[in-house]
């Protein structure tokens, strides 16, 4: 770098905290082009999450359990508030919603399959069921949505649980668009729309508007499954201890908390950045809400945005959550941001590992695209042992943890287990500073 | 009292039903509208038409009434609706002698829901198929998102009807609300009264022969066929400028 010597010696160029490389680099896209970046994923940027947190583990005053010899179980009922039939998983990991369209049929098949052999539920998306999702997942949480792309009640009775969607953690007030090139002729006619065209999935539900419509509605889903199938609700982390409130009010089986980290499909960069809140800090509000109401565990809570490992699913659990749900993990276990395919990736412009443009639908790994050449290369079968290797090693992980703090039940993790590493997760939390007593706000 | 198929019915369903010639009679009085909608339901698609017709009493705007039938039932309510009469409806006649609440018809796939009175908002939302026939008015969002269904509004229809509709028919007599047909797809509208505005890349089109006779084939269905002529009325459809964003076209949004 050419430099410039001064009378008072070399003064190295220095970069601006406020205008950082991405800031000037996202300027100047917007200048070229005219319009705002869109990608796919949840925020990329560093918020508080779950490692800001510590398990304080056995010790003196508590006894831990033998790792590989004493049971921890892990199983886990959802809905069991007003369902006939409550959904039953062995483990508290679940996957969470993702549309055909957005995900190819082998990725959702393999979604399907990996959930199957783990234990646990899949959950379909925007754009409806398709037939290989079903027969593959033992059980399917099928998500009611405001633009309704597929809904059928044949679909809905085949669902194991319906899961209404208010909103999602990368986008709270957002609705999606799936750009035309990723409309292949199955999916537009699934969601009845010409091929080819930009197909905008709606913010808001298009036949009801706030808590009371939504208590008839749930009415109405019930009636027509005849009160069968547990009702999940799920909604952006913003105002948690409110919208559960709400959720609780209008009817809800299980509430699904998604953090900003949760991914998306495809959404604008500023809404995913700045807008919503990070799981950590939700999900003791949201139980402090079914607390006061006395629903703790009556209504299950589920939470979701960038569950990693082990380590993640035991410290929401320890908040109070009943299960996670997983998606932008599930996409990695699956193959997404492979690097076997690093030469594909700096064709795109990108690398393995940072890989965004779903919405192109040009992704090597086949997960995100309709191009059959491109989903070609994802075998459902091999993909969904994967998930299914992944699933297991996170509930053996959070099992480890669980033991070493005496528990014999995931669910018996507590807050009093853990720690906070900074002042922001012990203040959002409500978890104790680590080596102190001291919450903040408290 | 018809005969029916006994092994369907538990003594409690056989002991709700009042006894007439041809119409088994539920009153909503002393019946809940989940044992009603459970004995509606539980008819297949494999239903004969004349097999079974029922006639419901005092609805006194209860909600979820008939909702998700699969089977060509006749279902007549005597009086007012709540919401989502008839929602997801497949195959059955639903006849309401009164006003409809919010989402009457939703998503409904197949059949005829004619109300005889007014319909509240998001009538026929989402709905893939079947013929909704309102007599009076209907409210805002009449039609939003529609995916196939026809509707047709004797009176007229409030604002943003036909919202992002995507395929299927609305047919308003009377006049219609602000913002008509925002953001619509590829569905039709023809309004025959006064429309206060329309919404983003929503344009009158040219009625030609083709859209004519179209509009004759659900005046008939409506019974109108021959006491209203098509000519009077005006198409309005999707310009097809907003189906693959450009930044040009922000102004329109």
């Amino acid at each position: 770098m050419k430099t410039i010597e001064k009378a008072w010696g070399y003064m190295p160029p220095r970069r601006s905290a406020t205008f950082d490389e991405h800031a000037i680099a996202e300027i100047r896209r917007a200048a070229a082009t005219g319009i705002y970046d869109i990608r796919g994923g949840g925020t990329k940027r560093k918020v508080p999450h779950f490692d800001d947190l510590l398990f304080l583990g056995a010790s003196m005053s508590r006894y831990p359990l033998e790792g590989y010899r004493e049971r921890c179980d892990t199983r886990v009922i959802l809905g069991t508030r007003f369902a006939k039939k409550p959904v039953e998983l062995a483990i508290p990991v679940t996957i969470a919603g993702m549309s055909f369209g957005a995900l190819s049929a082998q990725a959702k098949e393999a979604l399907g399959r990996g959930a199957s052999l783990a234990g646990t539920s899949t959950t379909t998306g925007d754009g409806g069921m398709t037939p290989e999702e079903r027969s593959q997942s033992k059980t399917l949480i099928y998500q009611y949505l405001p633009s309704r792309y597929g809904m059928n009640p044949d679909d809905l009775r085949k669902a194991d649980a319906i899961e209404i969607v208010v909103g999602q953690g990368a986008k709270p007030g957002g609705g999606g668009m799936l750009l035309g090139q990723k409309i292949s002729d199955r999916v537009a006619k699934m969601r009845s729309l010409p091929k080819g065209i930009d197909q905008r999935s709606a913010c808001r539900h298009p036949d009801w508007t706030g808590a009371d419509d939504l208590e008839i509605k749930i009415l109405e889903l019930r009636e027509l499954t005849g009160w069968e199938k547990p009702i999940y609700l799920k909604m952006g982390a913003s105002r948690p201890y409110y919208d559960v409130a709400l959720a609780v009010k209008a009817g809800a089986d299980v509430v699904v908390l998604d953090g900003m980290q949760g991914g998306t499909a495809a959404t604008q960069d500023v809404f995913i950045e700045h807008v919503g809140i990070p799981i950590l800090s939700a999900i003791r509000s949201a139980v402090r809400s079914l607390q006061d109401l006395g629903m703790h565990r009556k209504v299950q809570l589920i939470v979701s945005g960038g569950i990693r490992s082990g380590a993640d699913v035991a410290k929401a659990l320890a908040l109070g959550a009943d299960a996670v749900a997983i998606g932008t993990a599930a996409l990695i276990a699956l193959g997404d941001n492979d690097p076997r395919y690093e030469d594909d990736y700096r064709a795109l412009g990108t690398t393995a590992g940072c890989y965004d443009d779903w919405h192109e639908g040009k992704d090597p790994a086949g997960i995100t695209t309709q191009d059959p050449a491109l989903s070609g290369r994802l075998d459902p079968v091999l993909a969904g042992r994967r998930l299914a290797n992944y699933l297991r090693v996170v509930t053996l992980e959070a099992q480890t943890i669980a033991r070493a703090c005496g528990k014999s039940r995931l669910h018996n993790l507590e807050p009093e287990d853990l720690v906070a590493l900074t002042v922001e997760a012990a203040a959002m939390t409500r978890i104790p500073l680590a080596g102190t007593d001291w919450i903040p706000g408290l | 009292m018809n005969q029916i198929d006994i092994g369907k019915w538990s003594q409690r369903d056989l002991n709700m039903l009042r006894t007439s010639s041809d119409t088994r009679e539920i009153d909503l009085l002393t019946t809940s509208v989940r044992d009603l909608n459970a004995t509606l339901q539980a008819f297949g698609s494999n239903t004969r038409s004349d097999e079974a017709s029922f006639r419901v009493l005092t609805p006194n705007g209860a909600h979820a009434i008939a909702v998700g039938i699969d089977a060509p039932l006749n279902v007549e309510i005597a009086g007012h609706v709540g919401y989502y009469c008839g929602g997801m409806n497949k195959c059955a006649s639903i006849i309401i002698d009164g006003n409809a609440g919010q989402g009457v018809g939703e998503n409904m796939m197949s059949g005829v829901i004619h109300v005889k009175g007014d319909a509240s908002q998001c009538a026929g939302a989402t709905a893939h198929g079947g013929l909704l026939l309102i007599e009076g008015n209907a409210s805002a969002r009449c039609g939003i998102s529609m995916k196939g269904i026809d509707i047709v509004v004797k009176g007229g229809i409030g604002h943003l009807s036909g919202f992002m509709g995507q395929t299927g028919r609305l047919v308003a007599f009377g006049d219609a609300g602000e913002a008509l047909g925002d953001s619509i797809y590829e569905a039709r509208i023809y309004v025959r009264g006064k429309v206060e505005s329309l919404g983003a890349d929503c344009i009158e089109k040219e009625l030609r022969d083709e859209h004519r006779a179209e509009l004759f084939a659900l005046l008939k269905q409506a019974d109108e066929a021959h006491k209203a002529d098509v000519s009077e009325f005006r198409r309005y459809g999707s310009a097809r400028k907003l189906y693959n964003f450009h930044i040009d076209n922000a102004g329109a949004y």
